[in-house]
């Protein structure tokens, strides 16, 4: 019975296949083994650029992978969540032996992203596909502007706040003069930003690392260093929680998610390697423009049923 | 010496962490890599169309399934694997806090843990078929 479903389903798919003559890319029709190479050389250059520029590898893949190579926005976003998996963790591991991040802040903030990332898998059954496409445009437009726009972080230390002391927050990180200590602020409201990340990451396949330093940066009054390291520390958890739903429905394809795992791991790992020698400031501005375009044309096509 | 004395209370913990996630992500790449070539040497259909969504076979969205189509050594069903691999580090990063807060005796976030953990479980263990 099972067998035969199966059958059933690599018959129909045959069929669309040779319906549509096989798959074209750029007029030119690809087997497996060249759309895999394609898919995967994208996936190393968004690897590499995100890990360079900060922004992330993850928030260019799901427009590549569906205005580029024309794959379903579900597929896309199953795809992407598995990738950001893969370059948080191996970011995270290198990040937690420098002692920057704070691992009762990022565990306390992680029940609020991954109940929002639970609602935003459950969210993306329902909506329909422009709709999430269009959210996407403006989450990566708001993304190139705070990689931009880098504005001064308040260093003078804050006071003692009650509900993170209560829930012992307040840490300390190496600095120029040994370990200096700082205060946690803002616990609600960073709890509620956190949230919509989770929802965010869940529903659009994305770390949304953008929001979760907001929250800790501006809300919380984490020091910069300590809100990108225990962002980074969370985004692995919160993709985790909606790659478990995606997975069981069916989203996550092995053939295309290969390739963008790999590539975007191969390519944010030789980014690292680069960061300290490369003039980022130039490439953070190509960049950004680049996933600009990539947001107009999101919004775009999402409003005129493209996609 | 004065320097080596600055040890964070955490720092022992940090570094399993460490260990930890780059074990899960080497291992995880390493399954992914193997079943691709698997299934690059071995699919003999035209390129999957994924312009039309179809949903994965039950065989490569559930847990037993995967394991089944792994252990029979299919291309696509390693891969299943190393993305349940994947999926499954942050989850054991979240397990391992939870050893780490029950030694400190931190019940706060023994409880904070256990329900990130609770989440994340039913996400993967939930059954989301639908």
């Amino acid at each position: 019975m099972h067998r035969f479903a199966r059958d059933n389903r690599v018959e129909s798919l045959v069929s669309i296949s040779r319906k549509n003559a096989g798959l074209r890319l750029f007029g030119a029709a690809v087997n497996t083994v060249e759309f895999t190479a394609l898919v995967g050389a994208g996936s190393l250059l968004a690897g590499f650029l995100g890990s360079l520029t900060g922004l992330g590898g993850g928030v260019v893949i799901v427009p590549l992978l569906s205005l580029v190579f024309h794959v379903d926005l579900k597929y896309a976003i199953g795809a992407a969540l598995v990738s950001v998996i893969a370059t948080s963790s191996g970011a995270a591991a290198a990040y937690v032996k420098e002692g920057f991040s704070n691992i009762r802040v990022g565990m306390f903030l992680e029940i609020a992203t991954t109940i929002g990332a639970l609602v935003g898998a459950a969210l993306a059954l329902y909506l329909r596909a422009s709709v999430i496409a269009v959210i996407f445009g403006l989450v990566l437009i708001y993304s190139a502007y705070t990689s931009l726009r880098q504005g001064p972080h308040a260093l003078e230390n804050q006071p003692p706040d009650r509900i993170a002391t209560w829930l012992r927050m307040d840490g300390t990180f190496p600095g120029e003069h040994g370990l200096e200590s700082y205060h946690v602020r803002g616990v609600p409201l960073g709890f509620a930003i956190m949230f919509v990340a989770g929802v965010l990451s869940g529903l659009l396949g994305i770390g949304s690392g953008a929001v979760k330093v907001l929250a800790m940066d501006k809300a919380m009054k984490l020091p910069f260093k300590v809100s990108t390291t225990t962002s980074n520390f969370m985004i692995g958890v919160t993709a985790a929680a909606s790659a478990g739903i995606y997975l069981s429905r069916g989203y996550i394809d092995p053939g295309l998610a290969m390739p963008v795992m790999l590539g975007v791991l191969l390519g944010s790992l030789a980014g690292a390697r680069v960061l300290a020698r490369a003039n980022v400031k130039v490439l953070r501005y190509v960049f950004s423009g680049v996933i600009g375009i990539l947001a107009i044309e999101m919004i775009y096509s999402g409003i005129t049923g493209g996609l | 010496m004065s320097e080596m004395t600055v040890r964070r209370p955490d720092q022992k913990m940090d570094e399993i962490m460490g260990l930890l996630l780059r074990t899960g992500v080497v291992l995880a790449a390493a399954i992914v890599f193997v079943g691709g070539v698997v299934y690059l040497t071995r699919h003999q259909l035209p390129v999957t169309n994924y312009r039309v969504f179809a949903g994965e076979p039950v065989e490569l969205r559930t847990i037993s399934g995967i394991l089944h189509e792994a252990l029979a050594l299919h291309g696509r069903g390693l891969i299943q694997l190393g993305l349940l691999a994947l999926i499954a580090t942050p989850v054991a990063r979240v397990a391992f806090s939870l050893f780490a807060f029950l030694y400190e005796r931190d019940w706060t976030y023994v409880f904070v843990t256990v329900l990130v953990l609770g989440l994340l479980v039913y996400s993967l263990f939930g059954g989301h078929a639908g």
